[in-house]
């Protein structure tokens, strides 16, 4: 279940966007090779997986900042390098780095791009007003940006890219560096965009943070998409959940250990007082609780659960979000 | 679908291209970026005039009297030349800003914008002739506090004043090329100032040609820099002399030449 390269879903005229083969070499790096996927309208799509996998080259083919070297991309029914005109007037960009002028103001960086797609001054300054209100920075409007804080300036980097009222949003890696508090309030303000119809594509080496925002995931790795489906999905169907039982007299731990592997089909880890194996049939919970019961083990604990997007994560890829965050060498950056 | 989902204030049907009244007004609108960083910051030109404006009190007071025997000759001799020195100085900002909005993601933004092309690059250019003009009044007004007087009048000291804009045009392009090549807008200043220095001291700015051995001379004479300080002298002291000036425009129209389809190229690879 480690190659799934196709967009499951029947193609219907409701994707937002969708690439189709991209592909994209760097000298004689390959950052793409061969990504299909697509988002439909309206919702959001996690795009999830190891720095240097190729998350931000398709966010800058998807933005027109590179042209793809073979395959396409649409948004929004454009074409991203024949009509590349359009697609900038339906998007907007929040890259890795905030992306504002420092020595300007909050406002007057709101300004500048409300001026720049041909608003007249006035709705320039009503929308930017708007945007610093709801994004919680009216009281820093007239303070140069290189003032603000790390999460104001992602809170800002937002704003300026939801000023032209994009359909489509392109978050990449949005909360990097941030600390928790301000991922939970920038997590809150990109619900409330989705709420209001806005298509999303987002850009995160954080599971948790895919696992909480996006409707659908799709993981790549080397390029390539290894794995898609909703969260839940990719969960179950990586068969890995995991059935935990910890019975409450300590002897009996080499019964329980018995039962469940013979049930589970895999041999358990004990871990103290817990066992815990990975099962695939769910039949397998009422079946170890007739056998416990019969044998008269009485349990203080029974649980299956789903296993984390990071265990789903690490048999994707082979590794750990987190390593292979670190051992990654570049960013596809060109 | 040919019709994306709607926005909010969803206008009409995405424009297939920009007109190019749309760039110009574009390019207007990145101008006054960056002249709003001047006016919150209008001391933060001395980054550059700084130097330009200490040699002004260094020479005059130091060696004025030893090279003409008189500081008060000396700081009319050599004020238009520190005046272009400056020029170029200050010029080295368009690929320092450049070279800023490239590496803090702001050009990624614009150019996820529906813009012009070449909208950023021209607002950059057009802007910095505002901190140009800005800069020139600056070591102009410390001449004049000196005691520097325009000996032709103010015809000619606006001819001049626009003969330096065309040719900081002209050197904008230079800069560019700098500011895209190099890897952080520190080392834009570092190899500006590098090139420059020599470029500037190698010419007829703060000593007069005569007392320098022949094949010195010779280079100096060749020097752009010196041609231009002596058309900018001309015009703002001795009364004009046509030669300098033609060379002057040659050597504008020269290095745009060169360097404009070279920035354009580099441009290119780069983004």
């Amino acid at each position: 279940m480690t190659t799934a390269p196709v967009d499951e879903r029947e193609p219907t005229m409701n994707h937002a966007i969708r690439t189709e083969g991209l592909v994209k070499r760097f000298g004689t790096t390959t950052a793409l090779d061969g990504v299909n996927f697509a988002v439909e309208t309206g919702t959001v799509l996690g795009l999830l997986g190891p720095n240097g996998a190729g998350k931000t080259t398709v966010v800058r083919v998807l933005s027109t900042l590179l042209r793809p070297d073979a395959g396409c991309a649409t948004v929004g029914g454009y074409d991203v390098v024949r009509d590349a005109h359009r697609v900038r007037q339906l998007i907007g960009l929040t890259g890795q780095y905030a992306a504002t002028d420092e020595s300007l103001t909050g406002l007057e960086n709101l300004l500048l791009i409300g001026r720049l797609l041909g608003t007249s001054r006035a709705r320039a300054r009503s929308r930017a007003h708007q945007l610093l209100t709801q994004f919680g920075l009216s009281d820093a409007a007239d303070r140069p940006t290189k003032t603000y804080s790390g999460g104001m300036r992602r809170r800002l980097d937002l704003a300026a890219s939801l000023v032209g009222h994009p359909s489509m949003l392109y978050l990449d890696e949005p909360t990097t560096g941030l600390d928790p508090r301000a991922r939970t309030e920038l997590w809150a303000l990109i619900r409330e965009l989705v709420a209001g119809g806005v298509t999303v594509l987002l850009t995160t080496q954080y599971l948790d943070e895919a696992d909480a925002l996006a409707d659908d995931i799709v993981v790549i790795d080397h390029g390539r998409v290894i794995a898609t489906g909703t969260p839940d999905e990719l969960k179950a169907r990586l068969g890995s959940r995991r059935l935990v039982v910890r019975p409450e007299d300590e002897s009996q731990l080499p019964l329980v250990t018995s039962v469940v592997g013979d049930l589970a089909g895999h041999t358990p880890d004990v871990d103290g007082q817990r066992v815990t194996v990975p099962v695939t049939d769910p039949a397998v919970l009422p079946a170890v609780v007739r056998r416990l019961d019969d044998s008269g083990v009485e349990v203080t604990e029974l649980v299956l659960r789903s296993s984390s997007l990071d265990e789903v994560f690490l048999s994707l890829t082979g590794r750990p979000a987190e390593d292979a965050e670190r051992s990654a060498s570049e960013e596809m950056l060109p | 679908m040919s019709t994306p989902a709607d926005a909010p204030p969803a206008g009409p049907r995405p424009q297939a291209r920009v007109t190019p009244v749309q760039g110009v007004r574009q390019s207007l609108t990145l101008a006054w970026r960056t002249i709003v960083q001047v006016r919150h910051n209008p001391w933060e030109l001395g980054d550059f005039s700084i130097q330009p404006i200490m040699f002004v009190l260094l020479f005059t007071f130091m060696f004025g009297g030893a090279i003409m025997g008189d500081w008060r000759a000396y700081l009319t001799f050599m004020l238009p030349g520190v005046i272009v020195m400056n020029m170029l100085f200050v010029s080295l900002y368009v690929g320092q800003g450049l070279n800023t909005d490239l590496t803090k993601g702001v050009f990624d933004r614009l150019r996820s914008l529906p813009l012009a092309r070449w909208a950023p690059l021209a607002g950059r250019i057009l802007a910095d002739q505002v901190k140009q003009a800005w800069s020139i009044v600056l070591v102009l007004g410390v001449g004049m506090i000196l005691g520097f007087r325009v000996g032709t009048g103010i015809v000619g000291l606006l001819a001049a004043v626009a003969l330096l804009l065309i040719f900081a045009l002209a050197f904008s392009w230079v800069a560019v090329v700098v500011g895209l090549l190099a890897p952080d807008p520190e080392r834009v200043q570092i190899y500006g100032m590098t090139a420059l220095f020599p470029l500037t001291f190698v010419s007829n700015i703060f000593v007069p040609v005569q007392t320098l051995p022949g094949w010195l001379r010779e280079l100096v004479g060749v020097n752009p820099v010196s041609v231009l300080a002596d058309a900018s002298r001309g015009l703002m002291v001795t009364g004009v002399q046509a030669g300098p000036i033609v060379v002057s425009l040659i050597w504008a129209v020269g290095i745009t030449v060169v360097f404009a389809p070279l920035a354009a190229w580099v441009f290119k690879q780069r983004v």
